[in-house]
């Protein structure tokens, strides 16, 4: 920048400062020759040292600074003068106590003083005023002129400050020297030029509606701004960070052509589970893994329905299964939970669809529960996204590669399927991921083609159903450096506030 | 799902290769079954619920040997018959009526193959038997026992013998009130009148299945060579299923099976075991156009017989130990696994189906915007919440859906509004910059037997502000401004509200349905949120709202 430019970027109290630096090179004497406030003045010396126009140069060094005695004799006098305007007609020592009001402590200091001033005799215990007195009284003492300077740095006194200030530390309380960090201002070679132009008053710190009124703005030149400067931070409004990730994963299925499910969280067992074909006594089904409502206890169950299914697990109804070969018990069936999975809607759409609409696709992205104890790793409730297609054509292919897209576009370059079992697919598959940025693989989720079992009684017909449900709770943590999953529903609004946006 | 730990060596020796360690672990993951890790002599896998016959060393080596292509096809199991006979008697109908029996001879056992009975019989009882509720396994020593055998059941103080592990004769009685074992499994005994009892000619008992053996026949030990087994429950399907994977799992350790004679007294006379081979049709086009392959008759034989089955004429023969055949599409995920999932070539299908995003959802997400742009911060909280918060707290109470088997008490009901969940928020920021401006859009249970769970699912918008100033205007503000931007027209009422202060909480409803409260909660509520910041608060009823968007 030209020092012209730089001159129009000087801030009001820049230019105050930048005015007298030629006649001060401490902050404290820019103070009394501007009238700025300490802080006014440090900002000042900040900004110009930002723009290299000066150099603060910071000791540690000795400060003399006045003490108690020494702003009282400041204001009222030393007490040696004190004492000799008091001292009107020869008094007895024993007696100066009372006629001078003064700490007695201090009258042999003054006496002291007085009598190296021939300033009073001292004789047979009587103290007299001479004639040099009122010439004592008359000039300024070299004490007198030091404490009008304090404070002041060792390093800037004179010979006769270093003299006025050994006799006054004689003296008790009048001045104290204290170990400070003191500055001293240069100005650079840019700063000098700068300081040698003619600094005017004529800037405008504000563009006014009033001068854009009177037309006032046209004699002035705007103070230009260091644009470099750092700026208070600001937040704004914000959806939870976790939702736009979800926002981005439905739009994904949207732009695949899927239409979206939706459903309630507590179901019966029958659609979460029965309906899936979900033995009655399965493992999965026991207390620990789902939330079991204990007040409504309870639901009602779709009768045709409940028929069909009912055949499927006892014997495989008309399906050519086996079936499970026990018996099923409705009542199991009524019971309320809180759905563990999202392929609850995907069921539920399989028995609302017509045969006659497909190929069809759908998604759905939702919480589910499992009675889990919060940990670092685990969550009683995440979130799961399911899809379906029902499509008389549809095979494992397919399968494989909406899966593949979809975790591609969610920044992983690969997958890789294994073999897994669930008692509603077959083929079964444990769908794993592959993480370039920490070279591992992530089992995300599981997938597979709806058995006949499943499809059947639902949809009336066994046509080919792909299926997947997907955890996404490992993928957002990773993308936003989450370590502990907790964190994602902690609502510190900090983080809330700071998190980096959702930039897929 | 059961984790199994099985040894190496053993493992090596029944597959008859050792594959390369990285191929190892690949392949066993590619079979099914989860590989946890491999150290050492230990191979650590999860084996998935349909596949029992793979829990022990020689059931998991089978599959992988004719996986990996060593020995591959239908496993030949020889039974030999033999002259011994079991009777079930009446009286145990109604209690656990059906067993399936078997003898292994030659099995000189030692303390390595005791230790992986005791394992298979352990895993099997928690998988496929149920923490033995669905059938239950007992091993006892031939020699020991007189024939014929009956399986009957007795008042259990008829029944006097000494249990595994004990010294002394008991009565069942006793035992099951003494024996740590048996009262694990007590609640399995349904009727208390009378209990299942294994017996020899001798009336010498057994066992009382599920719950304990008797000392005296059924303590495996090193040495011995020939056993007797039975398999107890419910369904002779089942038991003799679970039987056959037993016996084939003894036959690959070295044993003999010989079959026996099973009369039910009412009627029915079988052999057991049941090692017959069943046979399901296998249709080359199902099984082609699902998986989406044009595998030839012969690749499907190839791949089948990879998997451990026969193929005969259009038929796959199912190995005996299988539990999991129920349909032709179990077949066709064998014939995926043989020919590698990594080997599918994905293929998007060109097929036009139009996206339809819920309406309620965009509506949702209009008026998160709206209140992005008034410059809110959406926070997201958990659907569990206790009744601590949701009512005592608050000063007001609800019809609450309560949870049956929730592990803590700070999560045991589902939220009934969202003000409290909000409060909760705010009470974990205090340490940040106000103002505080939040909100949440999330659903809040109630009780309504009108539903078909007897629960009604609404989504509700609560905002809330808190700093210095906040008062009730900014936020009817805030509804008055979301109301004009839908184009609802809508009426306030003074009204009065537990948790808010009197004279400044309004009800808002539209149409006559009351759709929001809106005001400013009192110095009480505050306070019970640990919180000393003034809070102003609306919480609408997003459900019905979107309704009347809709008119």
């Amino acid at each position: 920048m030209d020092e012209d430019k730089l001159l129009a970027s000087l801030h009001p109290l820049e230019r105050q400062v930048l005015a007298v630096l030629n006649k001060a090179s401490t902050p404290e004497e820019i103070e009394r020759l501007t009238k700025l406030s300490e802080v006014e003045v440090m900002r000042a010396l900040h900004w110009l040292k930002n723009k290299d126009l000066l150099t603060i140069e910071v000791k540690e060094t000795d400060v003399i600074e006045l003490d108690k005695n020494g702003s009282d004799a400041l204001k009222n006098g030393l007490v040696e003068k004190r004492f000799i305007r008091t001292l009107t007609k020869p008094t007895k020592i024993q007696d100066l106590a009372t006629t001078i009001k003064i700490d007695p402590a201090e009258i042999n200091v003054c006496l002291g003083i007085l009598r190296a001033k021939q300033a009073i005799i001292l004789d047979k215990g009587i103290v007299t005023r001479t004639k040099q007195a009122d010439e004592f009284l008359k000039n300024e003492s070299l004490e007198e002129r030091f404490l009008k300077k304090l404070p002041i740095q060792s390093t800037m006194m004179s010979d006769e400050d270093k003299s006025a200030l050994e006799s006054l530390k004689k003296r008790k309380q009048f001045v104290k020297v204290e170990a400070k960090k003191a500055r001293t201002i240069q100005l650079s070679d840019l700063g000098k030029k700068v300081a040698g132009k003619k600094i005017t008053d004529n800037f405008a710190e504000r563009l006014t509606s009033e001068m854009l009124k009177q037309n006032a703005w046209k004699d002035k030149t705007f103070r230009r701004y260091d644009v470099a400067l750092e700026v208070p931070k600001i937040f704004g409004g914000r959806r939870h960070f976790v939702n736009e990730a979800m926002l981005y994963i439905k739009r994904i299925w949207l732009d695949l052509g899927f239409e979206e499910m939706e459903g309630n969280m507590i179901q019966t067992n029958f659609w979460n589970l029965d309906a899936l074909f979900v033995p009655q006594d399965h493992p999965a089904r026991t207390m620990q893994d789902t939330f079991y409502l204990k007040n409504p206890r309870e639901g009602t169950l779709p009768k045709e329905l409940v028929k069909k299914v009912k055949a499927v697990h006892e014997n495989g109804g008309d399906t050519g299964s086996k079936g499970w070969q026990y018996a099923w018990n409705e009542k199991v069936a009524t019971e309320n939970v809180l759905r563990t999975h999202m392929t609850v809607l995907s069921a539920q759409t399989l028995a609302k669809i017509k045969k006659e609409q497909l190929p069809k696709k759908f998604f759905s992205v939702g919480r589910v529960f499992r009675n889990e104890t919060l940990d670092w790793s685990h969550l009683f409730e995440f979130h799961q996204v399911d899809g379906i297609v029902i499509d008389p054509n549809a095979n494992f292919r397919h399968l494989k590669a909406y899966l593949k897209i979809f975790y591609q576009k969610m920044g992983f370059t690969d997958i890789r399927l294994r073999p897994a079992h669930f008692p509603y697919t077959e083929p079964s598959v444990e769908v794993d991921v592959y993480d370039p940025h920490h070279d591992e693989w992530l089992e995300l989720g599981g997938a597979g083609i709806f058995r006949p079992e499943v499809v059947k009684p639902l949809l009336g017909e066994d046509i080919p159903v792909l299926a997947w449900g997907l955890g996404l709770e490992r993928i957002i943590s990773r993308y936003y450096k989450i370590t502990d999953i907790r964190d994602l529903y902690r609502n510190d609004l900090k983080q809330i506030r700071e998190m980096k946006a959702w930039m897929l | 799902m059961p984790t199994v730990t099985l040894n190496k060596q053993v493992v090596e020796k029944s597959v008859g290769k050792k594959l390369p360690l990285e191929i190892l672990k690949d392949r066993i993951s590619m079979l099914g079954t989860a590989l946890e890790h491999i150290e050492q002599d230990d191979i650590v896998v999860e084996v998935f619920p349909n596949r029992p016959d793979m829990l022990s060393e020689q059931g998991f080596a089978r599959a992988l040997s004719s996986f990996v292509g060593v020995k591959t096809g239908l496993r030949k199991y020889d039974v030999k018959k033999s002259n011994y006979k079991v009777v079930v008697e009446k009286a145990v109908r109604g209690y656990r009526p059906k067993t399936s029996v078997a003898v292994v001879k030659d099995l000189q056992l030692n303390e390595e193959k005791i230790g992986e009975i005791m394992q298979i019989q352990e895993k099997l009882h928690t998988t496929y038997c149920r923490n033995r509720k669905k059938a239950a396994i007992g091993f006892y020593v031939l020699d020991q026992l007189a024939f014929p055998l009956r399986y009957s059941a007795l008042p259990p103080e008829k029944i006097k013998f000494t249990p595994l592990g004990f010294e002394k004769e008991m009565s069942a009685v006793q035992i099951i009130q003494q024996h740590p074992t048996c009262q694990k499994y007590t609640y399995l005994i349904e009727k208390k009148d009378k209990i299942p009892v294994w017996m020899d000619a001798h009336k010498n008992v057994m066992s009382i299945p599920p719950l304990i053996n008797s000392n005296n026949t059924g303590k495996l030990v090193s040495g011995v060579n020939d056993v007797f087994i039975e398999c107890s429950g419910y369904d002779q399907r089942v038991l003799d299923k679970l039987m056959n994977i037993l016996v084939t799992t003894l036959a690959d350790m070295g044993g003999t099976i010989y079959s026996l004679e099973l009369s039910y007294e009412d009627g029915e006379k079988l052999v057991s075991p049941n090692l017959m081979l069943e046979k399901m049709k296998v249709d080359l086009n199902y099984i082609n156009k699902r998986l989406g392959l044009d595998l030839k008759e012969n690749e499907i034989k190839k791949c089948l017989e990879q998997m451990g089955y026969g193929y005969e004429k259009g038929f796959a023969v199912i190995p005996a130990y299988r539990a999991d055949i129920l349909h032709q599409a179990d077949l066709m995920e064998d014939i995926a696994i043989a020919y590698g999932y990594e080997k599918f070539q994905e293929e998007i299908p060109n097929v036009a189906t139009t996206a339809r995003e819920s309406p309620f959802e965009k509506f949702k997400e209009k008026i998160a915007q709206l209140l992005v742009g008034l410059h809110m911060n959406e926070v997201n909280t958990f659907h569990l919440s206790n009744r601590e918060t949701q009512e005592k707290k608050m000063q007001h109470s609800l019809q609450i859906v309560e949870l049956a088997n929730a592990l803590t008490e700070d999560y045991n009901v589902m939220r009934a509004w969202l003000i409290p969940h909000l409060l909760e928020v705010l009470k974990n920021n205090k340490h940040h910059e106000y103002p505080q401006n939040i909100f949440m859009l999330g659903t809040v249970f109630k009780q309504n037997p009108k539903t078909e769970t007897g629960v009604q699912e609404d989504t509700r918008l609560c905002v809330m502000h808190t700093h210095e100033h906040v008062n009730f205007t900014e936020l009817k503000q805030i509804i008055d401004y979301l109301m004009r931007m839908l184009h609802i027209t809508y009426e306030i009422k003074e009204v009065e509200h537990s948790s808010f202060i009197p004279g400044r909480v309004a009800r808002i409803s539209c149409k006559n349905i009351d759709i929001a409260y809106v005001g400013e909660l009192t110095p009480t509520v505050i306070k019970n949120f640990e919180l000393d910041m003034p809070v102003a608060c609306f919480e609408l009823n997003c459900s019905e709202l979107f309704k009347l968007a809709l008119l």
